[in-house]
């Protein structure tokens, strides 16, 4: 499949001005199954290098699966595929061929819950890195306070990096787990809401180094919390039942969007 | 005020009755080791442990069957954990959602509930018929099979304890799964798995019947495995069905050296399991 073929803009309601931006995620057709259950109905949307896109929705919509999707995390599970076209700098990352390893290096995520490994906070970042390239130690110690910096954690464990990743707080886990991220050097960042296991501090810290990531990389959040979407992204996506129902600029899509249930549910009329 | 009062009173009655279950329980175990304390901590002199077992008459120890034993358990273990490990791998992480992990499963728990005789009774079929003499390996081969159901279930069993959220971080920054299986998983899971491992071997340490049919019984120190090997647990079969009073004495000292063996390693994986949760 041409990149070519797919490279209208992903515009359903809301005409967005893409003017100079590039696409880095393309989405199309994408269906999704869990079993005989359609959980994604045709789905386009892009995800455009240096932006951040949020995704809402009320609860079972289908915006964790979407993302879920763009790493093809789904495929531990059985039971579990996609149909449509998703492409990664114009490859097609769902066909049989694509190497899982590579993909997931390019396309990282960070959960919802804090997940660091049960090894020291150094090795949870070193682990990743070494994966990919092998460093002498000194370099090795640089790339790991680099990622702890980014996430803005360094100053906070800097002293004990000897410490067990578990042993830090559940914000403070969850810009491990950024750390850790980012260190393997992604190209896109998936979040599935990562701060609704955290308090609002932990919350603000992690949106401003979202704020600080984009100019990096390309960005994709899904979040129940619709003032952090409209904080943090630059465009946003509505979901409901499966399907894609507005994508847009984020000040649009909160102030004046096209569709009615967009509004119904920015406004807390349901969901 | 009555439904209340009433209540109060099952709950009395219930708590009379749990404890005095508790407390009768409790006590046999504790008549138990009371017994095997009075009867062996008398016998227990650097002579067990430094000497052979004797004839009727003779003064002896018990350092044949201990040795004998501690061999038989270490082959039986080196033998049984990897192949435990790797199956119990197997079907938490590879197999998990497979047909053929639920067959495993439904077998394993098959042996992990066998007779321990009816395992003797194969070994002395496959290997001691065919070889046409009992010997220590035929001894650690049926230990060897016992080993293997308990550490498949614990392996596997700990492994599904760890989240799949682990799996899903370790698959999300590229990490392959046989790696996410050695560093991550295993990682989280180790010290379960390591009580599983202990908890074979206190299983094992106590067997007598699968001995009796392979391992046999030796006498004289030997160290031949090819041979007869002597083993705590059949010595003491042997040695307290006997008419001697000093066997007897030998018996119940045997009797206590395993008991607080397995005893201290379930102390050991206790302390493990404790130290998971806390972790």
């Amino acid at each position: 499949m041409s990149a070519v073929e797919y490279a209208r803009p992903a515009v359903r309601n809301a005409p967005i001005d893409v003017g100079g931006l590039a696409e880095k995620v393309a989405v199309r057709n994408l269906d999704f199954f869990y079993g005989e259950n359609r959980a994604l109905k045709s789905i386009d949307v892009s995800l455009y290098l240096g932006r951040v896109t949020a995704f809402i929705g009320p609860s079972g919509c289908g915006k964790s699966t979407l993302l879920r999707v763009l790493n093809r995390m789904y495929d531990l599970y059985p039971n579990q595929r996609a149909t449509g076209h998703v492409t990664l700098d114009g490859q097609d990352i769902l066909a049989p061929s694509q190497d899982l390893n590579l993909l997931r290096a390019k396309v990282g995520m960070v959960f919802q819950k804090p997940t660091p490994f049960p090894m020291t906070i150094y090795e949870n970042i070193a682990f990743g890195i070494r994966l990919y390239e092998k460093l002498p130690k000194s370099e090795l110690d640089d790339r790991v306070r680099d990622a702890l910096v980014r996430a803005a954690l360094w100053e906070e464990v800097k002293n004990k990096l000897g410490a067990s990743g578990l042993s830090l707080s559940g914000g403070q886990q969850q810009r491990l787990c950024i750390a850790r991220t980012v260190a393997v050097k992604p190209e896109v960042i998936l979040f599935d809401e990562p701060c609704s296991a955290l308090d609002p501090i932990s919350t603000a810290k992690i949106e401003e180094l979202i704020a600080e990531l984009k100019d990096d990389y390309t960005i994709a959040i899904v979040t129940h919390n619709m003032q952090q979407a409209a904080r943090v992204s630059d465009f946003t996506a509505f979901m409901y039942l499966g399907e894609l129902i507005e994508f847009g600029d984020t000040s649009k899509i909160f102030t004046a969007p096209d569709d009615r249930r967009t509004q119904d549910y920015i406004t807390g009329r349901f969901g | 005020m009555a439904i209340y009062d009433s209540r109060r009173r099952r709950n009395r009655v219930a708590k009379v009755m749990a404890v005095g279950a508790t407390v009768f329980g409790l006590a046999w175990l504790v008549l138990i080791l009371a017994v095997l304390l009075w009867e062996g901590f008398s016998g227990l002199s650097l002579a067990v442990f430094t000497q052979m077992t004797p004839p009727p008459g003779s003064a002896g120890g018990l350092l044949n069957p201990i040795v004998g034993s501690l061999i038989m358990t270490v082959i039986a273990v080196a033998i049984g954990t990897p192949l435990g490990i790797l199956a119990g791998t197997y079907m938490a992480e590879y197999g998990r959602y497979d047909k053929l992990t639920i067959v495993v499963r439904f077998i394993n728990d098959i042996l992990l509930s066998a007779p321990s005789i009816v395992i003797g009774l194969f070994i002395y079929e496959v290997m001691v018929a065919q070889m046409g003499h009992f010997s220590g390996w035929a001894g650690a081969m049926a230990l060897a099979v016992i080993v293997v159901p308990v550490v498949v279930r614990t392996t596997e069993d700990m492994l599904i304890l760890v989240p799949d959220t682990l799996r899903e971080a370790a698959a999300s920054i590229g990490l392959p799964r046989s790696l996410m299986i050695r560093r991550v998983a295993y990682r989280a899971a180790r010290a379960g798995m390591v009580t599983g491992v202990l908890l074979a071997v206190a299983r094992i340490s106590g067997e007598t019947a699968p001995l009796l049919f392979t391992a046999l019984n030796n006498q004289f120190w030997s160290l031949n495995l090819n041979a007869p090997v002597a083993s705590l647990p059949v010595v003491i079969f042997q040695f307290a069905l006997s008419p001697y009073s000093d066997w007897q004495k030998l018996a119940w000292t045997g009797a206590l050296i395993i008991t607080l063996a397995v005893l201290a390693l379930s102390i050991i994986a206790r302390t493990l399991a404790a130290q998971r949760k806390s972790s």
